[in-house]
């Protein structure tokens, strides 16, 4: 059974990048378009890795880390968030919160499938 | 992956208008309400979206722009920068130039620099003029640290072989940041030699073991060329949830002998100076000592001698690569070391024969020697033009990922025997049909995902390739779990183009056979990648040309496996020697299937119709003599060499056997280019010449003869 990436990130042409690369490279892919919407997607179904963008409406990226770290099924799901280069204090912030990793804005396909590679196995 | 490229700038450019009207439709509002913090909140999001998709696409000057018009606004979301009617002005007046950078060509200079320069000083001089306590400089270090994440490869100029000494203490609640500290282990052996440790020391008694919790600590000693940076990358994510601790032992080549396991530990801060001294005293095991003490837990002993294990392995594998430096030679060098190794198999053919007529016991032992030496110069001499087939195969993973894609098919391809050895120029000239066959099967093999699923099968095809030696041949084989061939469809097309006539019965295997007939194609339309027809029958020329074969074995609906079957080298082949009136002929061996017995003496059926029955099987013969228009009379025993060639028996009638040959291929001069039931010649030890003969092209000739 492939592994199953919830991508969270309410551009759709990230959401779609990212989407694209990871189903090339053989993962199955949830697409989200913001924390909430990932939250409602996520109930109860099989997610083995969570990537999400931090400025998102309705809930930010730093409080859908919180959500699923504080959920007993996902505690131990790994979460890699997208920064940008300038948000440095929004990445402690999402460590903090309990993401396993992060990328930086902009990112190519190597390197995401290398991070994902890193915390996915 | 350029179509693609262009469909995400598309999706991006269509995101970046409804962004822009978002933007301009909060600012109207903000106009209204100066405070809302929601509106700008979503303002500031929809700038940073353009930013950062914008870069990810390549909108480099999108997103530098938008950069400090986002960077502004983030003051405005802290609240260190009121609102004003002008602000409004100015960033509606950035929205406009964003949508211009929008749709102006990427290629061109950016328009309206005056305008840009505007802008950006205003938004500048109001960041300045606000500048808080805090400063957002991009942190320049977030940024390196993503390059270097994507891996050693790029980031790391190699540095020589060194080994390291790592420690990794993670904290106990690692687990709760998602990392599995397993796939850090994998990642880190996947860097080099790796020995690695378990420190179990800390693990506590069951029952009061929480699952959910990390006891274990790692030691790594690892022999890596990636460099320092690259180790660090490994551990790049858990900086804060583990203690990692990087030690270089340095270029262990350089020193004499390596540290005794007391002076690892000291080093290593394990143990103290003294307790090693006193340790020291007895003479037993140090380990066990200091262990017995209870000064120094057993892993962390086990973890110090596997140092010194990795070290010594280490400095013996350098030395033996030194041993094993491998030398460039010209090819032309070395195809003229095989002409002169095929000479001296002759002339020693012609010695032993020699001897052997001399009835000299001395004179044999010598030609014995002489000839055993003269195989072993052989082997070798053909062993340095053999090349593993591998690096053929890995260029088709490429061609069979573009190709399923073009067509929309899944496809997983597998090899098989990457390491098999064929000589050179065999693999060179067989790289063209090998991509032929692959792009038949995926075009015409392997179905679309969906006809897969409604036939029960995996969405994903599945292609095999595979090499193997069997005998003095190599057999590639190209396997797909397709559609298979249609024996009606095939045999219909044969009879619409003549091939074969409509009342006959041909078995599958002749029938398949006969795809690699010129101008034979059953696609109902001509694809660009195959149908065309023309390639079967190059492929066919090509395999017989390196004196191979082609074997089809398919099932309809169950898949296809196309079987080549080739020589392991081009300059020496086994033959059968055989003789028809004091000339000599050799057919190549791999070809041969048996040989049986024609006796005129007996009745054996009607002469004129040329078959002879083995074994119930009616199977047409060619007798040489005819064919090559030998005088003299037939004797009553002839023999016929049953040979195979791509499915098709054909017996060939001679008057001897003489038996297996080593048969060094000479080329016929051009004079004889004609010829081409001849495909070369060879000296024979007495010095005779005798003709190779071409089967597949001789059961060809006479067939279109109708001579069979």
């Amino acid at each position: 059974m492939a592994k199953c990436i919830m991508t969270v990130d309410d551009s759709v042409s990230v959401r779609q990048m990212v989407s694209f690369t990871l189903k090339n490279a053989g993962y199955d892919v949830v697409e989200a378009s913001d924390g909430r919407d990932a939250l409602g997607k996520l109930n109860g179904s099989h997610v083995n890795m969570v990537i999400t963008d931090l400025n998102m409406p309705n809930l930010d990226g730093i409080g859908l880390i919180r959500a699923i770290r504080s959920n007993e099924t996902y505690k131990f799901v790994p979460i890699v968030m997208l920064t940008t280069e300038s948000q440095d204090t929004k990445k402690q912030e999402g460590k903090k919160a309990g993401a396993t990793g992060w990328i930086v804005k902009p990112f190519n396909p190597e390197q995401l499938l290398g991070v994902v590679k890193k915390v996915l196995g | 992956m350029n179509k693609t490229v262009d469909a995400q700038s598309e999706i991006y450019k269509e995101e970046a208008r409804e962004l822009l009207v978002v933007l301009e439709d909060s600012l109207l509002q903000l106009e209204g309400s100066p405070d809302d913090t929601e509106l700008i909140g979503q303002i500031f999001r929809a700038l940073h979206t353009i930013k950062g998709s914008g870069s990810m696409f390549g909108f480099d000057r999108i997103a530098a722009f938008t950069h400090e018009v986002e960077t502004f606004f983030d003051r405005v979301r802290n609240r260190e920068i009121h609102v004003s009617k002008e602000i409004i002005d100015y960033t509606l007046k950035a929205k406009d130039y964003i949508k211009l950078l929008l749709e102006a060509p990427t290629t061109d200079e950016a328009p309206c620099e005056q305008e840009l320069e505007t802008l950006i000083g205003y938004f500048n001089r109001l960041v300045s003029e606000h500048k808080a306590t805090k400063t957002q400089n991009p942190s320049s270090n977030a940024s390196t640290t993503i390059l270097s994440t994507q891996g050693a490869s790029l980031s790391n100029t190699p540095v020589g072989l060194l080994t390291y000494r790592i420690r990794f203490s993670p904290a106990a609640g690692i687990f709760l940041t998602g990392t599995n500290p397993l796939f850090l282990l994998e990642e880190l052996h996947a860097l080099g030699e790796c020995r690695i440790i378990a420190q179990r020391n800390a693990i506590p008694s069951l029952e009061e073991i929480n699952p959910e919790q990390c006891y274990v600590e790692w030691d790594f000693i690892l022999t890596t060329d990636k460099g320092i940076d690259a180790i660090r990358d490994v551990f790049i994510f858990v900086e804060d949830s583990a203690e990692t601790r990087i030690e270089t032992i340095g270029d262990p080549v350089d020193e004499e002998g390596y540290k005794k396991v007391g002076e690892i530990l000291v080093e290593r801060g394990d143990i103290k100076g003294e307790d090693l001294k006193k340790a020291l005293d007895e003479q037993r095991h140090i380990g066990d000592i200091l262990v017995d003490k209870g000064v120094v837990a057993r892993d962390r002993v086990v973890s110090a001698l596997a140092e010194q294990e990795q070290i010594k392995e280490v400095r013996e594998k350098k030395a033996r690569e030194e041993a094993a430096l491998s030398i460039r030679v010209a090819a032309g060098k070395l195809d003229k070391l095989v002409d002169l190794v095929g000479e001296l198999v002759t002339v020693q053919a012609h010695l032993s024969q020699k001897a052997n007529s001399q009835i000299d016991p001395e004179l044999v032992v010598i030609a014995e020697e002489v000839e055993r030496l003269t195989g072993e110069l052989r082997d070798n001499t053909m062993s340095i033009r053999m090349v593993p087939i591998g690096s053929t195969f890995g260029r088709f993973t490429r061609l069979v990922r573009d190709l399923s894609k073009e067509l929309g098919k899944e496809i997983v391809m597998t090899t098989e025997g990457a390491e098999t050895e064929l000589d050179k120029t065999v693999i060179e000239r067989l790289s063209d049909p090998l991509v032929h066959l692959i792009r038949n099967s995926i075009d015409h093999g392997i179905e679309l995902p969906a006809q897969r699923e409604s036939l029960g099968k995996t969405r994903k095809g599945l292609i095999q390739l595979s090499a193997r030696h069997v005998g003095a041949q190599v057999h590639i084989e190209i396997t797909d779990d397709g559609a298979g061939l249609d024996g009606t469809r095939i045999r219909e097309k044969a009879i619409e183009k003549g091939l074969i006539a409509p009342d006959i019965e041909i078995s599958n295997r002749e029938l398949f056979a006969l795809i690699f007939a010129p101008g034979f194609s059953t696609a109902k339309t001509v694809s660009n990648i195959s149908g065309r027809g023309v390639g079967m029958d190059v492929v066919r020329r090509t395999i017989d040309a390196l004196r191979g074969q082609i074997g089809i074995e398919s099932e309809k609906g169950i898949g296809t496996t196309i079987t080549l079957r080739l020589p392991l080298t081009l300059a020496i082949i086994e033959g059968l020697l055989v003789e028809v009136d004091k000339d000599y002929y050799v057919l190549p061996l791999s070809s041969v299937e048996e040989c049986i017995e024609l006796d005129h003496t007996k009745d054996t059926g009607r002469e004129e119709h040329r078959f002879v029955n083995l074994r119930g099987h009616p199977v047409p013969y060619i007798r040489l003599r005819e064919r090559f228009d030998i005088a003299g009379d037939v004797p009553d025993v002839e023999q016929i060499v049953v040979t195979d060639s791509g499915g098709n028996k054909i017996g060939f009638a001679v008057d001897q056997v003489i038996g297996e040959h080593q048969t060094v291929i000479k080329t016929l001069s051009r004079v004889y280019k004609n010829a081409d039931s001849v495909s070369g010649a060879t000296i024979l030890g007495d010095g005779t010449v005798a003709l190779i003969l071409d089967v597949s092209k001789l059961s060809q000739v006479s067939r279109s003869e109708g001579s069979i």
